[in-house]
């Protein structure tokens, strides 16, 4: 088991799931509570049209990737306040047209798209070192700005409305809270992919939420599972041979799956004891 | 002559094709005690958001305190329905009524003493000190009740908005919501939006009727062909339990 870490990639993948982990925990508490999980996924699809970009300007896709997706945030904003009331229509729309923006540039670029797929479905064993430093900073950025407007994300997320009464902006912290989602895309891209980043994002929220009741603890709890859900990932993946996204991925599935079982079994078990 | 909290003047609130107020002229002074009644869907909610600069009319003026709705919220508190509000949440009901801060507290700094020391004011004031730790989940609908007024009490309001705020609440807990409001009458302004013609007729001190028109004489007094008109079919407003007649006899 040990003599595994003596290769630089399974070290790199090891931070990388742990970095991933710490940004997809908390970002992934604020899109299930604030119920944004269609307009992230939204978000993480479009920003495919960065990674093509990064393929057509010929510079490492996932610097292309921040920009672009920080855009798609913008764009889905703006969208989903022009269309109110049929948002999720807006949503849908943007998700293809990023992805399609993103094809295209792919294909207009000379030459063989060599890791596409990586970027598509994730590749944990493929992180470069200098993409571990960018991911590490834009963690610490998260933390920083969760720290600052934790009490003002909080008003956003229970009561929007309120928020405005009080004489705050609540646009503008939505706004804050959709580009926290974009930067969250790209520090999992090498993990999971844009195509099943939602995961990693919903998975280890919803499952806290079930077992906590502080914002506080949820947030923590969520950090902790995804960095139990992607090793065990890795280490399956990399025994079996398995693609390593979408290893993660089936991981949190079932585990999902089975406490919602439980839970559910467990809550009907008590009205009967009560009754 | 005390101070004039809220003024419209032919007010008019238009969602799309639909007028959802019409010609609303209203004055509300100091620490009036105001009930707000009419149907469903008759623009009650619509006319706090307008008092709140949620909602801006298409036509008219509205004044509260003096200056532009929305000008004003630090001077407002509000308590919106519960229905709109996810009880699952993981927020306690100490952060909850904290929220009630958020618009005095200062940008990248966290709660101060004065903001928990109101808060725990506030708390106190409705009965819910104990709770604090709590929650929302695992309240009854009438604790979380109180809790959102706490949480109005909080910014130290004049005035005071509620909305439906006995809805889906049993009767102890109605009782002890209006027993919290008839101690703050004396402090400040309060309007409260409700459907329950029956409570508001008696802990209002003036009802006013609301059905896109506002019918309102600064009293407690509605004809009948008034509540006809706003609901659009004949209603009685009966005071339960009290001595007092609520409407005028007929004459014919």
């Amino acid at each position: 088991m040990i003599d595994i870490f003596q290769y630089e990639f399974m070290r790199n993948a090891v931070a990388a799931g742990i970095l991933t982990s710490v940004a997809c925990g908390i970002i992934g508490v604020y899109v299930v509570l604030k119920r944004i999980v269609f307009l992230s996924d939204g978000i993480t699809h479009a920003s495919f049209g960065g990674v093509g970009l990064g393929y057509y300007l010929h510079i490492n896709p996932v610097d292309a990737l921040l920009p672009f997706s920080i855009v798609s945030a913008a764009a889905m904003y703006t969208a989903t306040k022009l269309t109110k009331a049929y948002e999720d229509t807006a949503i849908g729309i943007l998700l293809a047209t990023g992805m399609s923006l993103g094809l295209i540039l792919v294909y207009m670029t000379p030459g063989y798209a060599p890791d596409l797929m990586s970027y598509l479905f994730g590749n944990i064993l493929m992180v470069p070192s200098s993409d571990l430093i960018m991911m590490a900073g834009l963690d610490i950025l998260i933390v920083l700005l969760i720290m600052i407007f934790y009490h003002e994300l909080l008003a956003l997320c229970f009561d929007e409305e309120y928020m405005r009464v009080s004489g705050r902006n609540s646009n503008v912290y939505y706004f804050l809270l959709l580009c926290m989602v974009a930067i969250s895309t790209v520090i999992m891209v090498r993990v999971t992919g844009i195509i099943l980043n939602i995961t990693l994002l919903t998975i280890p929220a919803i499952i806290s939420h079930q077992f906590v009741s502080s914002l506080k603890a949820m947030l923590a709890f969520s950090v902790i599972q995804g960095i139990i859900y992607v090793l065990l990932g890795l280490w399956l993946s990399y025994i079996l041979n398995l693609p390593s996204g979408a290893t993660i991925v089936m991981i949190m599935t079932t585990i999902y799956g089975t406490v919602m079982i439980l839970k559910n079994a467990y809550d009907k078990f008590i009205i009967t004891q009560a009754g | 002559m005390s101070e004039e909290v809220v003024a419209l003047e032919d007010v008019w609130v238009r969602y799309g094709d639909n007028t959802v107020l019409q010609e609303v002229t209203l004055k509300i002074c100091e620490k009036d005690f105001l009930g707000i009644i009419g149907p469903n869907g008759g623009g009650k909610t619509t006319l706090l958001k307008v008092i709140m600069g949620l909602v801006q009319p298409m036509r008219g003026t509205a004044r509260v305190f003096g200056a532009e709705p929305g000008r004003s919220w630090q001077r407002i508190g509000y308590v919106p329905q519960q229905i709109m509000l996810d009880r699952n949440f993981p927020i306690s009901v100490r952060d909850t009524v904290l929220m009630g801060r958020l618009g005095h507290k200062t940008i990248f700094k966290s709660y101060g003493k004065a903001d928990l020391a109101a808060a725990e004011e506030a708390l106190k004031a409705v009965e819910m000190c104990d709770y604090r730790g709590r929650q929302i989940g695992k309240l009854s609908g009438g604790q979380l009740q109180r809790v959102l007024i706490a949480r109005a009490l909080a910014s130290r309001p004049d005035l005071l908005l509620l909305d439906e705020p006995t809805t889906g609440i049993d009767i102890v807990g109605q009782e002890s919501i209006y027993t919290i409001l008839s101690r703050l009458k004396s402090m400040i302004t309060i309007i409260i939006v409700s459907h329950d013609v029956g409570a508001l007729a008696v802990n209002a001190d003036k009802i006013a009727c609301v059905g896109k028109k506002l019918y309102y004489h600064d009293s407690r007094k509605l004809s009948s062909g008034e509540m006809e008109e706003a609901y659009g079919c004949p209603i009685e407003l009966i005071a339960h339990g009290v001595p007092h007649r609520v409407l005028k006899e007929h004459t014919k």
